[in-house]
């Protein structure tokens, strides 16, 4: 470490002389490109990235493992703006931008409101139409709902139309609670109504699953419609013991069937 | 002055049996010297001054424990509240800052710590006479509230930043029993607001009748309505009122009533600034900038929560005296900003969405030649998205304030150039915070990373002592910042640097280093290791999603026993040793026992 800044001391100092290029041929990763670990971490994302949650994370390690690639083969020269052939918009990393939530809700809320008034479009390009389905979910309003957890003593807000799929969700509210993991998931992310027994497992467990209280004011299992159905129907979140959950059982499959 | 009679006169009336003088009069040499000692330092404010003051020797650390009235303490579990109220005994104003500052961002367990309920009994037995507290991300209850409420017979501020589990009812207790308050301040705390179906709490209607001390009241974050009848009988009788900042529940003509029953004030936060839902349009329009040039003291602007641009230009008369500006929350493109900015000629403190655009910039540039602060908030927080400012306006404010002194800037897209040029045309800088929201973005123009741009920042702004850097870094630019940020106490990195080595140059080069703060960067324990002659010398250190292993951890923690290492980490079994969250700070008290689950206390 001394020794490091010696040497740099003994140098030329045109070396280390700011300028626009790349200084001399030294610069970029440093004097130790052979003790260097793989490049950067891939923008993992915190708390939840390591929680396994049991569920199909396929669509996400699309965009992880195309985001590798990308920073293998190009490291410098990417440029990831307006790139046609790059994966769907992101999700949203955790907590990034370092934007503070009181002040992110406060502008989503602004935003929603004025695209209900203007009818303008939103100010973000996508590229392919799984984003844009987000982005439409983004346009009609911000939906905020209270998340409560049995047992936890605050309640939090959270805006559904930040996120693009149960997926998102389960991440961004494992890293709100950090005692809670979601139950089994089937493999589009949803119950599997269908299947009893599998529920059953889920609701005798002592594990946490997400209800939410839908707009007719019944209670029920999260994951039964398709997630913008969801968006647009969820009024409250409580996260409660799979065992208390019992109850909502039969009236989610009663609606499921219903509808089919 | 010892000497028993040699060089004193015979007194009349004084028996030759008379006790030596030392008995009598003089007190032992050591304990005059401590009381000449107490005088002196009564003198001495600053706390960093105290800290030297109080490593001279043992009389001189007790006599400046008996004199420290204003305690600060960084970090609730540096040191536990006995060890503070044993050593300091006559403190009447106390600081305390609890969670670190990525909890604002959602990367702490909703249930970490920082309870203030501690605290608060030891202040009960130890300063009944206490009169400030001010707090900082604590986490706080109705019942701490209460506590706080009826302990401190002479309490006269109560401030609290960033904080959260406390609801109407604690504020409302304060407001009862603290007869003396003068400062209510309530910043960017969540105070959990009652169900649907509960009756919201008059807190307003708590104050004592008659006369209030009051010349603090900000209340911005609480979100619910506020009675405001009994607010409007509160601003009339508080006539040492001179800092108010309203809630977006109340609406632009009620704020035009409080501002003319309160023409002295100096901080004005303006609620919605817009008309209520049930104001019928072709209502009788008030002339609002009758409110505004009425109250000829206003310095300093903020709120516009709700605000319908139509109605800014109210706040005219007020611009040519302001010195701060917060229009933050205002989404307000640059025409409907050029005609205010232009009338702001005192202006240092300035805080705005980025929707004015470089164009907007631009007019700030022109104008505010006496700009200090600067921020430049994103309205839209999507990767994708593009942004409204860039390079263009960060260049431009670097020519036009040349005073400024700090900067925080959420942008798309920014170039070597532009952060070069601020470098050199700011030479004042002491923050510089550039979030670049795209990670990993290069510099557009030359597509190279944006070390050299930071590496300009170290080493032109001499004065530098906070950094937050962003974009595509290699290890280059820790070399930087080893290289020239000698008096950098604060820094901020997120999904930057190639390897171990960019956190060494980091904690090898900057002797000041304080708080370090670090996620998603290729740090591993090597890494860390090499910041062991440092990190008795730092509040704390923030490493998340980097490349420490447990073991690394551990030898760290081995090597430094008053060092507190918190590992947060979930249940589950991962396929790698990565830690997901390090924690780390100094402690002189065993570790704490309130942490929940998750978070391993490594000794």
């Amino acid at each position: 470490m001394a020794t490091m800044l010696a040497k740099e001391h003994g140098l030329n100092l045109k070396e280390t002389e700011l300028c626009l290029g790349l200084p001399g041929g030294g610069g970029g990763g440093g004097g130790d490109t052979a003790t260097a670990e793989t490049p950067r971490a891939t923008g993992k994302r915190g708390f939840s990235e390591t929680v396994d949650l049991k569920l199909n994370l396929q669509g996400n390690d699309t965009n992880k493992e195309d985001l590798n690639e990308n920073l293998k083969n190009v490291p410098k020269e990417k440029t990831l703006l307006k790139d046609p052939a790059k994966p769907p918009a992101k999700a949203q990393v955790v907590g990034w931008p370092p934007v503070r939530s009181y002040r992110k809700n406060m502008m989503a809320q602004k935003v929603s409101t004025e695209e209900n008034n203007n009818g303008s479009a939103t100010t973000e390009k996508t590229t392919s139409s799984a984003a844009a389905a987000a982005t439409t979910a983004a346009s009609t309003g911000g939906s905020f709902v209270k998340v409560s957890m049995d047992g936890a003593p605050y309640l939090r807000k959270v805006d559904l139309t930040m996120y693009k799929s149960y997926q998102d969700l389960s991440d961004a509210l494992a890293k709100m609670f950090s005692s809670f993991t979601m139950g089994n998931y089937g493999s589009q992310g949803m119950i599997d109504f269908m299947n009893e027994s599998k529920l059953m497992d889920l609701l005798n467990s002592s594990e946490y699953v997400p209800t939410y209280e839908d707009k007719d004011g019944d209670w029920m299992l999260v994951g039964d419609v398709p997630w913008e159905m969801f968006v647009g129907s969820c009024k409250r979140l409580r996260i409660m013991k799979g065992s208390e959950a019992i109850g909502l059982a039969p009236r989610a499959m009663e609606k499921c069937k219903s509808r089919s | 002055m010892t000497h028993s009679g040699s060089s004193l006169p015979d007194l009349p009336n004084c028996t030759s049996t008379a006790a030596p003088m030392s008995e009598i009069r003089s007190p032992p040499p050591d304990r005059v010297l401590e009381i000449v000692l107490e005088n002196v330092l009564h003198f001495l404010t600053c706390r960093r001054d105290r800290n030297a003051a109080s490593l001279v020797c043992r009389s001189w650390c007790r006599a400046e424990a008996l004199t420290r009235s204003d305690l600060f303490i960084g970090n609730c579990y540096a040191v536990s509240p006995h060890r503070a109220t044993s050593r300091f005994r006559r403190v009447r104003s106390l600081t305390v800052k609890g969670k670190p500052r990525f909890a604002d961002f959602d990367l702490l367990p909703l249930n970490w710590g920082a309870h203030f309920s501690p605290w608060g009994s030891a202040l009960a037995d130890a300063y009944p006479w206490l009169e400030k507290l001010h707090l900082k991300r604590m986490s706080l209850t109705d019942d701490d509230l209460n506590l706080i409420a009826r302990s401190f017979p002479s309490f006269k501020e109560l401030v609290l930043v960033c904080c959260e589990g406390f609801g109407i009812a604690g504020i409302a207790a304060v407001a009862a029993n603290c007869r003396l308050l003068r400062v209510l301040d309530l910043v960017e705390s969540v105070v959990e607001d009652a169900d649907e179906d509960e009756e919201v709490m008059d807190w307003i209607s708590c104050f004592p009748d008659g006369e209030t001390h009051l010349e603090s009241l900000v209340f911005e974050c609480v979100e619910c309505p506020v009675n405001f009848e009994a607010l409007e009988r509160l601003v009339a009788r508080s006539p040492y009122l001179k800092k108010l900042r309203l809630n977006h529940y109340v609406s632009i003509p009620q704020l035009y009533r409080l501002m003319h029953r309160a023409p002295q004030l100096t901080h004005l936060g303006t609620g919605s600034f817009c008309a209520s839902d049930d104001v019928a349009v072709g209502d009788q329009e008030l002339d609002y900038s009758s409110a505004f040039a009425a109250c000829k003291s206003l310095v300093c602007l903020s709120g516009f929560r709700d605000i319908l641009p139509d109605y800014l230009p109210a706040i005219y008369p007020a611009c040519a005296n302001l010195t701060s500006l917060n229009l933050s929350y205002a989404d307000v493109n640059a025409d409907q900003l050029k005609p205010v900015i232009l009338q702001c000629h005192k202006l240092q403190t300035l805080w705005v969405l980025d929707s004015i655009c470089d164009e907007g910039l631009q007019a700030v540039a022109a104008t505010c030649k006496d700009l200090r602060e600067l921020r430049v908030f994103p309205g839209n927080t999507r990767e994708e998205a593009e942004g409204p400012v860039s390079e263009v306006g960060l260049e431009v404010i670097s020519q036009g304030c040349r005073k400024l002194q700090s900067i925080l800037f959420f942008c798309q897209r920014m170039t070597n150039a532009a952060v070069i040029a601020m470098s050199k045309n700011c030479p004042d800088l002491v923050v510089f915070r550039l979030c670049i929201i795209g990670r990993y973005r290069p510099d557009p123009e030359t597509h190279e990373p944006m070390d050299d741009g930071f590496g300009a920042i170290v080493m032109n702004c001499k004065k530098l002592t906070r950094l937050a850097v962003s974009g595509l870094l290699t290890d280059q630019a820790f070399r930087y910042i080893g290289m020239y940020g000698k008096l950098l106490r604060t820094l901020s990195v997120a999904f930057a640097g190639d390897s171990d080595q960019g956190l060494k140059y980091v904690l090898e080069g900057c002797p000041n280093l304080q708080k370090l703060e670090i996620r998603d960067s290729p740090f591993g324990d090597a890494a860390l290791h090499s910041g062991l002659h440092h990190f008795y010398n730092m509040r704390f250190l923030w490493m998340s999603t980097c490349k420490l292993t447990r073991q690394g951890c551990q030898e760290i923690a081995r090597a430094l026993p008053h060092l507190a290492l918190e590992v947060i980490d979930s249940q589950e079994d991962k396929a790698d040793d990565h830690i997901e969250i390090l924690y780390m700070y100094r402690s002189l008290d065993r570790p704490r026992n309130d942490a929940p689950k998750c978070v391993t206390i490594l000794q």
